[in-house]
């Protein structure tokens, strides 16, 4: 058990992590996700008592990391791959770090078959690709059967084959009653393995909850239903029988119908008997990404923009052939801005209409009662246990 | 807590592990060896040329350790590469995190390199003392005689405190590069400059290494050198506090700073 109050964190003036509270309870993977820069890892160097908090504190088993009896036997960290002197064997770096809590070499040579690394143990790390890295950083974590484990970002550099072990290895881990801590900033990857989620942005807690209770909150499925263009009263018509049925419609401004709270057949059904012809019917489900970009939008540090290559380009040439089209009005895209991510229902979510401070976290930590987390991960079966690859 | 002797044993593994440590411990053992043999078979070859105050403080066993300046600038680079290298490869998040006492972790460390570095140093200045003596001729003098085991012992002590000197400020400054860029400079030529110049070596004297290398010394202020206000001991003392302050300043930085 991992737990957290108050955690704040500050550069200088730059404020990594800011009033941060949680808890991350054992048997289940939790999943710990942000954007670029929103102080994950900072979090997990203060768990490990690598940085000091400026204020509050985090606890592993009730005592601060820097004073639990033997730390290497209680928690495994990987916080970087590339951690590793590089003038030294796999082994050999393990090697040094189960001396340090007396464990046996023959345990090194164990974690080294379970990681895959069993033909490289003596080759130096420097020649390590990024994946075998992480590979060796997940052995350095394992390494000391610990009760809780940390995972910054463990599928880097992996390829397909590695991620589905981190994957199994996670939901092992977690099915034997460890505390499991993984931080990453691929949504759908977490949507995976995770089965409790705490997602941070610009330091601050956003959301603090089961993955399922996650999606349903801040996914917006929907149907987006269209009329025929030329008859605009079919329109209305439909607007005001789905209303009464109890969907929400939403006009796009393209002319179709945004209707949330109608599963399609339904839809289907009113319209037929209200008399009105459908052009389009057609389901959009919101993933766990889409929910997960919503629900940081507000909060994210780096972003790109489109890179306007027009001043690299040679001028258009009117009148010339072979330049294609004349100009056209540039057509509104039909959704406004905030674009590929489905609109969240109307009053749910505050991020939605404006980037907002994240002071106004949306979810407030919701600690889901103590039995549901065992629940959870006796929900996830699939574990097919690829360990001694 | 992780219990001091897994820290020490984790730390050798750590030491003895990496190809740095056997190729900066070898040439400053060669180096000095080599280059002490060097100048004593060119100081008996010129014995005749030196003036007469070198004449008469001619010392046979500070010239055998000649070789030291240049050797103990290898003692520098595997003091701060024992140390630099946790800060460059990020290996210090993955220490730390396993002996979360940082005291326990640098003074471990420390320990195991410099009781390393002493070992070597010894045999180091025992080697370059018996074979400058070899190569002095008739100029020679024995272990047996009066301060000279002292000396060759020293001699050792001197170079094992180099190397400790030098992890103490690669702590501090937690980079193998800057480390290097402020040592080696330092002890191969500032020191050696200011001690040459009038009102500038009366503060040179008090640097380690010129304080320290007094311990080399049979004869006091042996072939000429400055008049210092302090015995073999004494210099050895002042290198001491040196080491002293550049090890706890580091524990102090290692304490306070995040990792």
């Amino acid at each position: 058990m991992i737990e957290a109050v108050g955690l704040t964190k500050r550069y200088g003036a730059k404020t990594a992590v800011y009033n941060l509270s949680f808890q991350v309870r054992p048997g289940v993977v939790t999943g710990f996700l942000g954007p670029n820069g929103s102080g994950k890892s900072t979090t997990m160097r203060m768990i490990l008592g690598l940085d000091a908090p400026t204020s509050g504190r985090v606890t592993i088993g009730g005592h601060p990391f820097r004073q639990l009896p033997n730390a290497p036997r209680q928690v495994g960290a990987l916080l970087d791959a590339k951690a590793v002197h590089g003038g030294r064997s796999a082994r050999n770096h393990l090697l040094s770090l189960a001396q340090l809590a007396g464990i046996p070499a023959r345990r090194v040579d164990e974690v080294l078959g379970v990681v895959g690394l069993q033909d490289v143990t003596k080759r130096r790390s420097k020649g390590f690709s990024l994946g075998m890295g992480q590979r060796l950083g997940i052995a350095a974590a394992l390494l000391g059967d610990p009760q809780v484990l940390l995972f910054d970002e463990p599928v880097n550099g992996l390829d397909p084959e590695g991620i589905l072990w981190v994957r199994n290895l996670m939901k092992k881990l977690a099915a034997e009653g460890r505390t499991v801590f993984v931080s990453s900033h691929l949504m759908s990857e977490m949507a995976l393995t995770a089965d409790h989620l705490i997602v941070i942005g610009r330091g601050q807690l956003l959301a603090d909850m089961p993955v399922k209770q996650f999606i349903s909150a801040n996914s917006a499925d929907f149907a987006r239903v269209r009329t025929p263009d030329t008859e605009p009263g079919q329109r209305e018509k439909l607007s005001g029988v789905l209303a009464e049925a109890g969907g929400q419609v939403l006009s796009e401004t393209d002319g179709a119908l945004r209707v949330t709270g109608l599963p399609l057949s339904r839809i289907s059904d009113l319209a037929h008997g209200a008399d009105v012809r459908l052009w389009e019917l057609s389901p959009h489900q919101a993933s766990l990404e889409e929910a997960y970009m919503r629900l940081t939008q507000g909060a994210v540090d780096y972003r790109s923009s489109d890179d306007k290559l027009a001043h690299l380009q040679a001028p258009p040439q009117p009148g010339q052939p072979g330049y294609g089209l004349p100009p056209q009005p540039v057509v509104p895209a039909d959704v406004p801005q905030q674009g590929w991510y489905a609109p969240p229902p109307p009053g749910q979510n505050p991020y939605a209409a404006a980037p907002q401070p994240p002071a106004a976290a949306p979810a407030p930590p919701q600690a889901p009662p103590p039995s549901a987390a065992p629940q959870q991960s006796l929900q996830k079966p699939s574990d097919t246990t690829e360990d001694a690859r | 807590m992780a219990a001091v002797p897994a820290v020490l044993q984790s730390e050798w593994t750590k030491i003895r592990t990496v190809s740095s440590t056997l190729w900066t411990l070898a040439s400053a053992l060669i180096v000095t060896v080599a280059m002490g043999a060097a100048l004593s078979a060119l100081l008996k070859s010129t014995f005749d040329d030196l003036s007469d105050v070198e004449r008469a403080t001619f010392d046979p066993t500070f010239v055998s350790f000649s070789g030291m300046v240049l050797g103990q600038l290898a003692m520098v680079v595997f003091g701060v590469l024992v140390v630099g290298t946790e800060y460059s490869s990020g290996m210090i998040r993955t220490s730390l995190a396993a002996v979360p006492q940082r005291a326990t972790f640098l003074f471990s460390k420390v320990a195991v390199a410099g009781a390393l570095a002493l070992i070597v140093g010894l045999v180091t200045s025992f080697l370059s003392f018996f074979l400058g003596q070899a190569l002095l001729g008739e100029h020679r003098t024995t272990i047996g005689a009066d301060n000279v085991l002292r000396a060759v012992v020293g001699g050792g002590i001197y170079m094992g405190l180099i190397a400790l000197f030098s992890m103490g400020v690669a702590t501090m400054l937690r980079s193998s590069m800057l480390s290097l860029g402020i040592l080696v400079p330092f002890f191969f030529l500032i020191s050696q400059i200011l001690s040459a110049v009038p009102k500038a070596k009366e503060v040179a004297k008090y640097f380690p290494d010129q304080a320290g290398s007094k311990i080399m010394q049979v004869v006091p202020d042996a072939l000429g050198s400055e008049k210092a206000p302090y015995g073999p001991w004494g210099g050895l003392g002042i290198m001491l506090v040196w080491v002293a302050a550049s090890l706890l300043g580091g524990y102090l930085v290692l304490k306070r700073r995040d990792a």
